[in-house]
């Protein structure tokens, strides 16, 4: 493996460029029997292949020159890439709203150099005014980096220090709290916030964005200055999600935390809530809450931080010809829980129920859930949902399988007695079941309907 | 030291151009003939004004993959636009709309850029990178324009010396505008993200003509490859120009290639005058260290005017703000382009940049037309504690925008004692050309974190050479010592057909005169006439030439007959001549044998050949010439 002065380089390629003492960022003239070019070299992707370099031309356009194809490389001089967003001194005004912004990782307060795998941070109070200036007329800011990683990678131990943090800044006295995190699993973090974060006197706010912020149309910049918005002005203290309401840079919505997914895999609106309306909008200039069932705001720094967490529970999503050892194979690793999300109204196939039995056996807590996301589990309904609970196996209402899933984690940190998980379970902590559906809890518009497209083209996306 | 000073276009000799250092390159830009976009698998060279969903977004700047801003972005984003996207069901997918990243390259685009690499005989690259072009003008609603450099070093041979193409990128195309007024702009998306090839020259062309030529040559040559489109926007060219002293301008979305001469002239003598401009300032001591201006709200001084821009200002709550460039007395009006003055740039300036598009945007004292009375110049340039050395800039607009306008004005005025600022610059009808936006340069270029660098392997090249059709300037020797006319070297070599220009002289033995003006110069006449030549393909005139070779259709009859498969859309025996009957043959044959009868034949056994000419010369074109000889042979014994 190439060292930092040859940077992904390997095989055919790192040879060349050693052979000529041609170090990343030199500039360059190579010489190849196609002809010559001059410009920069650069560092190559490690998993690109071995047997280019790569050159960015004088123009700023890159190109892949075949190693074998190079005669010489004359080294003229060398410029080294640093990425540095200006950095301005965030203005004070005591007269505005402290913010914290927590970071977690993800594209929202970061950019992240993919070729180098190197992650160039815009984070610090001072980069996040060089960037998006507009912050300062919202609030005074300051940041504190507590990861930085993948949504993907966001685990319990991530989870309860991000809640001890918000933790230590509530009793501090921050007015508002933001968390910049990824966006793939940024509804699992909001909901097992909602879970260890409870009685929150401010709102939690998290965002990312959908389109990272090294590119010019990213959301990243409206969807800060949405976040920091909420943060410093609504009076709702709840854990939110702050994404994009349409895709046009118009609005942002503020997603109950335990009530929010994430439906699509690249849409900037892709933030929905499931089953319900979300709590507000946001925009640079306004809030405009959409409902009036939401916690207020409250001047005590009174929090309470509860970070229990067992790992070991799984969710299987059902699929038909579902074989039990799916099942046993949870039983015999030693899982504590299992949220299943069954079909319909939260089904699964006969051939499963004999290890759905041993699990009850074992004193493991099975929860149903449903996979068509919207609706309640009703396993009344047709003989098999009643044989199931016979198995123990326990309906959790409109609960999203993601936030059965986090809660059961959280439940079971706290007990293994299952009648007390019950319990805990079926105790509305932030939203995570609602008595009611309202008639547009599921508003799926179904393009190519004339009435539909009637009302798109009224309204921009 | 730029005594010289540019004469009318007409006068202008190349040694004139020489003088000034008149030097010009070529941006081309050509729409590959595709079914489908480059990045994803909408169709493409569909257009329609039609919409049926709107989107609205905003573009910030970001920093380049060194780590810069570029000065272009920069600049747009001092602008706060808000851009509209008109979007088709049928034309725009959520690839287009920046929701879905982008999909592999069209393999088929790829092959047809690099063949057109090929005939301009590029070195082709190992390995395709492609780049984030930034465009925060809207224009694309990532921001970002995808596209890579394919091709690099190649030559174009002209007039005895070579054209330098210095590279080749295929990248996607843009939206096409609607209207830009205010702080809003709108685009419509159907052309967006369709393949496109960019061929860059070296700036190896001394005068206009030699620009429009080049032009000309390299859209030929492109086109002579049968994969690109033509009609309307699919081929267009940035024209660069620059003069001793000057600056590479960039001239954008010259429509078509006969406008060229008039826009470069003209830029060179901006240029030149501008420099020019410079020398004056600096001559009355104004430089970049030493020049003076300010700027104060004097709305209230000109409350009253009737002045009917400014009195309407002021009517809708607009604020009026002015400039006083010390010293600049009269230079205003110092002339750029034919019948343009320096207060253009300016005010091209405000308008772009303030946002204030309403013309005109601002007045000035150096102005012999009418605007403020001469009381209200005189109480403006007393509260601006200014003398009649210095030029009094009015502009007006909202609070902010009138402030960013005024700062404008006052860093166009600095420019103006630095040189010529770098820019791209708008085509104009009138062949003058306007202030677009700050040159963008290697900044804006960002590495596509989206999709991986692609091999071109030598198989794929070698696949791809196989199919090229052959340069023009290796046909145009062979041309020549065929007898083709010199008019038609050009246009023949570069055409379609030239490979049934081949065929039916090589093949079919046609005099490769006739054949030369069939296939280049009567489509040109069609065109001329107004008929459309889409329906004449290589079978066309496969058909016709075959007619003709068999004696069926007389040469006189040619043009006719591709009149009329024009008129009907396609070809059919029934538009050939009517054919000529056994009695009217008779009759011909008999009128030719008292022709030879009265001749003096020297030598008899040629008789027979000769009847044949005269009888052909009546008949041809209308009846097969074997069938003639038959009888004509019959007749003899």
């Amino acid at each position: 493996m190439a060292n930092e002065s040859f940077k992904g380089y390997r095989g055919e390629a790192l040879e060349v460029l050693k052979s000529f003492d041609a170090q990343i960022w030199s500039d360059v003239e190579i010489r190849t029997d196609r002809g010559t070019y001059t410009g920069i070299i650069l560092p190559r992707s490690e998993t690109a292949d071995p047997h280019h370099i790569v050159l960015k031309l004088r123009v700023g356009y890159n190109i892949g020159i075949a190693a074998r194809r190079i005669r010489s490389i004359t080294i003229q001089g060398r410029k080294e890439a640093h990425y540095k967003i200006p950095e301005k001194e965030f203005p004070y005004d005591p007269k505005r709203p402290l913010v914290k912004l927590l970071g977690t990782g993800g594209t929202i307060a970061s950019r992240l150099d993919y070729r180098t795998g190197a992650v160039i941070p815009a984070f610090s109070p001072g980069e996040l005014y060089g960037s998006v200036p507009e912050l300062a007329d919202i609030c005074n800011l300051e940041t504190e980096k507590l990861y930085g990683v993948f949504s993907e990678n966001m685990a319990p131990e991530q989870w309860r220090g991000t809640a001890e943090a918000i933790g230590r800044e509530i009793r501090r006295g921050v007015q508002g709290i933001v968390i910049g995190h990824g966006t793939d699993t940024m509804h699992h973090t909001a909901a097992i916030l909602s879970f260890m974060v409870q009685n929150s006197p401010i709102p939690i706010v998290m965002v990312g964005s959908q389109r990272s912020s090294d590119r010019p149309s990213s959301d990243a910049a409206f969807n800060l200055m949405h976040s920091v918005k909420a943060a410093a002005e609504s009076d709702l203290a709840e854990i939110m999600v702050c994404m994009f309401g349409p895709t046009s840079d118009m609005y942002g919505l503020l997603h109950r935390g335990t009530r929010v997914r994430k439906m699509h895999s690249s849409y900037r609106s892709t933030f929905r809530t499931i089953g319900d309306i979300p709590l507000a909008m946001v925009s640079r200039e306004k809030i405009t809450p959409l409902t009036h069932d939401y916690k207020r705001r409250r001047s005590d720094r009174n929090v309470v931080i509860n970070t229990a967490f067992e790992e070991l529970v799984s969710i299987v999503y059902y699929y038909p010809n579902m074989r039990p050892d799916i099942i046993d194979s949870l039983i015999d690793n030693g899982y504590k829980g299992i949220v299943i999300a069954g079909t319909g109204l939260g089904h699964v196939n006969k051939p499963l129920y004999p290890a759905l039995r041993r699990a009850q056996e074992k004193n493991i807590a099975v929860y149903m859930t449903v996979q068509t996301l919207w609706g309640y589990v009703q396993m009344y309904v047709y003989d098999t949902g009643r044989d199931m609970m016979e198995l123990g196996v326990v309906p959790m209402a409109n609960m999203l399988p993601e936030v059965a899933y986090v809660k059961l984690g959280w439940a079971l940190g706290q007990t293994n007695d299952l009648a007390k998980v019950r319990e805990i379970m079926f105790t509305p902590i932030a939203g995570e079941i609602t008595e009611r559906e309202p008639s547009n809890g599921y508003l799926i518009f179904q393009g190519g309907i004339p009435e539909v497209e009637e009302f798109i083209s009224k309204y921009r996306k | 030291m730029h005594d010289f000073r540019f004469k009318p276009f007409e006068s202008m000799t190349p040694a004139d151009y020489e003088t000034v250092g008149f030097k010009s390159g070529l941006e081309i830009h050509q729409q590959l003939l595709t079914s489908r976009k480059l990045f994803c698998r909408c169709p493409a060279g569909r257009y329609s004004d039609h919409y049926d969903a709107e989107i609205l977004r905003h573009m910030r700047p970001t920093l380049s993959e060194l780590g810069e801003y570029d000065g272009t972005a920069l600049m747009e984003f001092k602008t706060k636009k808000e851009i509209i996207y008109r979007i088709h069901r049928d034309t725009v997918c959520t690839y287009e709309m920046d929701d879905t990243p982008p999909f592999p390259m069209n393999e088929e685009a790829l092959d047809i850029a690099i063949a057109i690499g090929m005939m301009f005989d590029c070195d082709v690259v190992d390995e395709l990178h492609i780049a984030r072009k930034q465009y925060l003008d809207g224009s694309i609603p990532t921001g970002f324009q995808r596209s890579a450099i394919y091709c690099l070093n190649g030559k174009i041979p002209y007039r005895g010396r070579e054209v330098r193409i210095v590279q080749m990128s295929i990248e996607e195309d843009s939206c096409r505008e609607v209207s830009d007024a205010g702080h809003e702009r709108t685009y419509l998306t159907d052309r967006l993200g369709m393949p496109l090839i960019e061929t860059v020259t070296a700036p190896d062309m001394k005068t206009p003509f030699e620009v429009a030529e080049v032009a000309e040559l390299c859209r030929w040559l492109a086109r002579s490859t049968g994969t690109v489109r033509t009609g309307i926007g699919a081929a267009r060219q940035d024209v660069n120009v620059s003069v001793t002293g000057g600056t590479r301008i960039e001239i954008k979305g010259v429509p078509r290639i006969p406008h060229i001469p008039l826009l470069t002239y003209n830029e060179a003598k901006r240029q030149w005058n501008l420099l020019r401009l410079r020398e004056e300032l600096h001559r009355r001591g104004i430089t970049p260290q030493t020049i003076q201006a300010r700027s104060e709200n004097v709305t209230r001084l000109v409350r009253k005017t009737r002045y009917l821009p400014v009195q309407e200002a002021i009517a809708a709550g607009l604020e009026v703000n002015c400039v006083a460039l010390r010293g600049f007395r009269g230079l205003l009006r110092w002339e750029t382009q034919t019948g343009t003055f320096f207060s253009r740039e300016i005010s091209d300036r405000v308008r772009v940049v303030a946002c204030l598009t309403t013309l005109p945007n601002i007045i000035h004292s150096d102005s012999p037309s009418e605007s403020l009375a001469t009381s209200e110049w005189q109480s403006v340039r007393k509260a601006m504690s200014a003398t009649d050395d210095d030029t009094l800039v009015l502009v007006w607009g909202n609070e902010q925008d009138v402030d960013t306008g005024a700062k404008e004005i006052v860093i166009r005025a600095r420019e103006a004692t630095i040189g010529i600022p770098s820019e791209t610059r708008q085509a104009l009808r009138d062949g003058t050309n306007g202030f677009e936006r700050i040159l963008p340069g290697a900044d804006r270029m960002y590495p596509d974190t989206d999709l991986p660098p692609k091999r071109i392997t030598d198989d794929r090249l070698e696949k791809i050479r196989r199919t090229l059709p052959i340069g023009y300037w290796s046909r145009e020797s062979r041309y020549r010592s065929l007898g083709v006319p010199d008019d038609l070297i050009v246009s023949l070599s570069v055409s379609r057909f030239a490979s049934l220009f081949e065929q039916v002289t090589n093949d079919w033995h046609l005099p490769p005169k006739l054949a030369a003006v069939v296939l280049a110069q009567l489509p040109k006449r069609m065109r001329r006439e107004g008929l459309r030549v889409g329906h004449i393909t290589q079978e066309v005139f496969g058909e016709i030439f075959s007619a003709y070779n068999s004696g069926k259709l007389a040469k006189e009859g040619i043009y006719t007959v591709l009149k009329k498969v024009a008129q009907s859309g396609s070809f059919s025996a029934g538009l050939l001549p009517p054919p000529c009957s056994e009695q009217e043959l008779s009759e011909v044959i008999k009128r030719a044998k008292e022709e030879v009868r009265r001749m003096e034949v020297r030598h008899p056994e040629k008789q027979h050949e000769i009847l044949m000419g005269l009888v052909m010369r009546d008949v041809r074109g209308k009846i097969d010439g074997a069938r003639v000889a038959e009888r004509v042979a019959k007749e003899v014994e």
